[in-house]
C-alpha cells in the first residue's frame, strides 16, 4: 500500500499531524502499536472507573477572545472550535517549598504579585526576567540550545526563587536533568504561568475523541495494534515500512513519533555509533487515589500542588526507586467543572528511576509499589491536608509501566534531551514529530505534529 | 478573475480561517497581519485553501508577496485570469 505520509504513532503529535495532512487531502496513514490512541497521553478503565495516564491538566488555556497564543492557533490549524476541547479552566495552584508559597491561577497578574509578595527583593529583578521571557521567540527552530538556569540566575540572585520557579517547570516538560533549555523554559513559562489549566470533565479522552474523529472525517486512515518491525533504508531514504503482521508500506514521507533514537533503532542500517543523541533518564511514578470524598470537603480546593521538602530543588533521576522528596499533586476534582466528578481522586506524580524498577522480580515490584506508596505519603501529606483515610482504591504506574505503553527508552516521559527542532533526520524522507521534535505538553505535542506537518509535508507542494 | 473578484476570494478564505473578525474595513495596502490577528501558519492556510480550489502553487519563497491584499491580486491575477 503506497501513502503520502505514513505517521508512526497515534498519540497527540501524530493525531495532530495526521488532521493537518488528512484534511488538505493527503493519503494518511497512522500506525499505532498499542490498541488504544493517546501515546503518553492516554487512558484505562479499571472496573467502572476511568483513569487517565498523562495528563494532568491541559497548559496553554487562555480565554476564547485571545487569538494569537499557542491553543487558538492549533484550534484554527486543526479546524476545531474552542468548544471541542470543553475545558474548563482550574481553581488555584501552588507551589509550596518549606518556607514559602507562590500561588498561582490563570491570571498571570496574580502569580505576578504573588512573586513580588514573597520576594520583595527580587521584585525590579524579576520583572526584568519577565521582559527577556515575553520577548523570547521560542518557536524559532533555529536558535542554539542555552542553560535556563543560567538566563535566570543572571536576572534573580536569589537561588530559592530560581528553584520554585523551574519546579513546575521542569515538572511539566523538561527532559534535561539538572537544567533545561532555554526555549523550552520560556515555553513552559508562558504555558504555565501567563497563560494556565484547564482540564476537559471527561479528561484526556475527550481530546483524543476530537482528534481521532476529525482525522477520520477527514478521511485518514487509523490502524491500531500495527506494530513497525523496521524501516527498510536505500540511496539515503526510507524506501519501505515493514510491519510486525509481515506487510510492507510505502510512503513519500515519514513522521515518527516515536523517539528520535527509537525510530533509527528501526533502521535496517541502524549504526548506533552515528547515533549522537542521549537517551532520556527522567521517569515517573505515579500513584493514582480514588477518595470517598471530594478533596474540597477536606478543605483542599487547590488544583494542583507542586511540593518541594528543602530549599533546594534537584530534578533529576533519583538513585532511589522513587524521589519523595519532591512531588506534584494533582486533584482532578478542582477544576471550575459546572457540576462534581462522580469520585473523589489525588494523583501524585514523582521522579522515579527506570533501572532500579525494571530490574525487579514481579513479587518485588508489587511490594515495592505498595511500600513507596506509604512512603510518597509521609511527605505528601506535609503540603495538603491528610486524606490517607479516605482512600477507597489505589493504582500505581512506574517507569517500567511508561515504557512498555509508550516504547520509550528507560520509560522517558519526556525522551531525549538533544531535541530535533527541525524534525530532520540523516534520511530525506523521514522526520520526527512529538517529545523529541521538542515542543513538550500536550498543546506542545499538538504544535509539534502542526508544524512538522507543515514544514515538511504541506510546504513542500 | 479580475483584481477585485481575487481580492473577494482572498477575504472570503479569511474569514474562514478567523470566522470571528471584523475584516469589513481592511486596507489593501497594509499588510494583513497589521489588521487582523493572523500569524504564517494562518498565511499557509490561505496558500493551501488556493491549492485545493483552484491548482494554483505558491512556492514558499513568494509568501512575502501575500502580506497584503493588493499584493495578493497582483502576484495571483496573472495565475488566476483565466479562472
Amino acid at each position: 500500500m503506497h501513502y503520502d505520509v505514513v505517521i508512526i504513532g497515534a498519540g497527540m503529535s501524530g493525531l495532530a499531524a495526521g488532521v493537518r495532512l488528512a484534511y488538505w487531502g493527503k493519503r494518511v496513514c497512522i500506525v499505532e502499536k498499542h490498541y488504544r490512541v493517546g501515546g503518553l497521553n492516554s487512558f484505562y478503565n479499571l472496573g467502572r472507573r476511568k483513569f487517565d495516564v498523562g495528563l494532568h491538566a491541559m497548559t496553554n488555556y487562555v480565554p476564547k477572545d485571545i487569538k494569537l497564543a499557542p491553543l487558538p492557533k492549533l484550534l484554527r490549524q486543526l479546524k476545531l472550535k474552542a468548544e471541542d476541547f470543553a475545558l474548563y479552566p482550574q481553581r488555584m495552584s501552588v507551589i509550596k517549598f518549606p518556607d514559602k508559597t507562590i500561588r498561582f491561577n490563570n491570571d498571570f497578574n496574580f502569580f505576578i504579585q504573588e512573586v513580588i509578595d514573597n520576594f520583595p527583593r527580587q521584585a525590579d529583578k524579576f520583572q526584568k526576567l519577565l521582559k527577556s521571557i515575553l520577548e523570547y521567540d521560542e518557536l524559532n527552530l533555529h536558535f542554539k540550545p542555552i542553560s535556563a538556569r543560567a538566563v535566570v540566575s543572571s536576572f534573580l540572585s536569589d537561588p530559592l526563587l530560581c528553584d520554585m520557579i523551574f519546579c513546575p517547570l521542569m515538572f511539566y516538560g523538561n527532559a534535561q536533568e539538572n537544567d533545561m533549555e532555554y526555549g523550552q523554559f520560556v515555553i513552559m513559562f508562558k504555558s504555565i504561568f501567563c497563560e494556565g489549566f484547564a482540564r476537559p470533565r471527561a479528561g484526556v479522552r475527550q481530546i483524543l475523541d476530537v482528534l481521532v474523529n476529525k482525522y477520520k472525517a477527514c478521511g485518514g486512515e487509523l490502524n491500531m495494534r500495527c506494530t513497525v518491525k523496521s524501516l527498510i533504508c536505500a540511496n539515503g531514504r526510507v524506501e519501505s515500512i515493514l510491519l510486525e503482521n509481515g506487510e510492507a508500506l510505502t510512503a513519500d514521507r515519514i513522521l515518527s513519533s516515536a523517539g528520535y533514537i527509537e525510530t533509527m533503532q528501526l533502521l535496517t542500517n541502524h549504526d548506533s555509533s552515528k547515533c549522537n543523541s542521549n537517551a532520556g533518564q527522567l521517569s515517573f511514578v505515579e500513584f493514582i487515589l480514588v477518595l470517598n470524598k471530594e478533596p474540597a470537603k477536606m478543605g483542599y480546593n487547590t488544583t494542583i500542588t507542586f511540593y518541594n521538602k528543602s530549599d533546594k530543588f534537584d530534578y533529576r533521576k533519583p538513585d532511589e526507586l522513587v524521589d519523595a522528596s519532591s512531588g506534584v499533586v494533582c486533584c482532578p476534582n478542582n477544576f471550575q467543572f459546572e457540576s462534581p466528578l462522580p469520585e473523589g481522586m489525588l494523583r501524585v506524580t514523582n521522579m522515579a528511576n527506570f533501572n532500579l524498577w525494571n530490574k525487579l522480580s514481579k513479587e518485588e515490584y508489587k511490594a515495592q509499589k505498595a511500600a513507596w506508596l506509604e512512603t510518597t505519603l509521609q511527605e505528601v501529606v506535609k503540603f495538603v491536608p491528610d486524606f490517607r483515610d479516605s482512600i477507597v482504591f489505589t493504582d500505581i504506574f512506574t517507569p517500567k509501566t511508561i515504557h512498555k505503553f509508550t516504547g520509550h527508552i528507560n520509560g522517558a516521559v519526556y525522551g531525549t534531551p538533544n531535541k530535533i527542532k527541525t524534525g530532520r533526520t540523516h534520511l530525506d524522507n523521514l522526520f520526527i514529530c512529538g517529545t523529541d521534535q521538542g515542543f513538550l505538553g500536550i498543546v506542545g505535542a499538538m504544535l509539534s505534529g502542526i508544524s512538522m506537518a507543515n514544514l515538511h509535508v504541506l510546504q513542500m507542494g | 478573475m479580475t483584481k477585485e473578484q481575487i481580492k473577494d476570494t482572498i477575504l472570503e478564505i479569511i474569514a474562514q480561517i478567523i470566522p470571528d473578525e471584523d475584516l469589513s474595513n481592511l486596507k489593501g495596502d497594509i499588510p494583513l497581519r497589521e489588521q487582523v490577528e493572523l500569524d504564517s501558519m494562518d498565511f499557509l492556510d490561505i496558500v493551501m485553501e488556493l491549492r485545493k480550489r483552484y491548482g494554483i502553487e505558491v512556492p514558499e519563497s513568494d509568501y512575502t508577496q501575500l502580506a497584503t491584499l493588493n499584493g495578493s491580486a497582483a502576484y495571483l491575477e496573472p495565475r488566476m485570469r483565466d479562472l
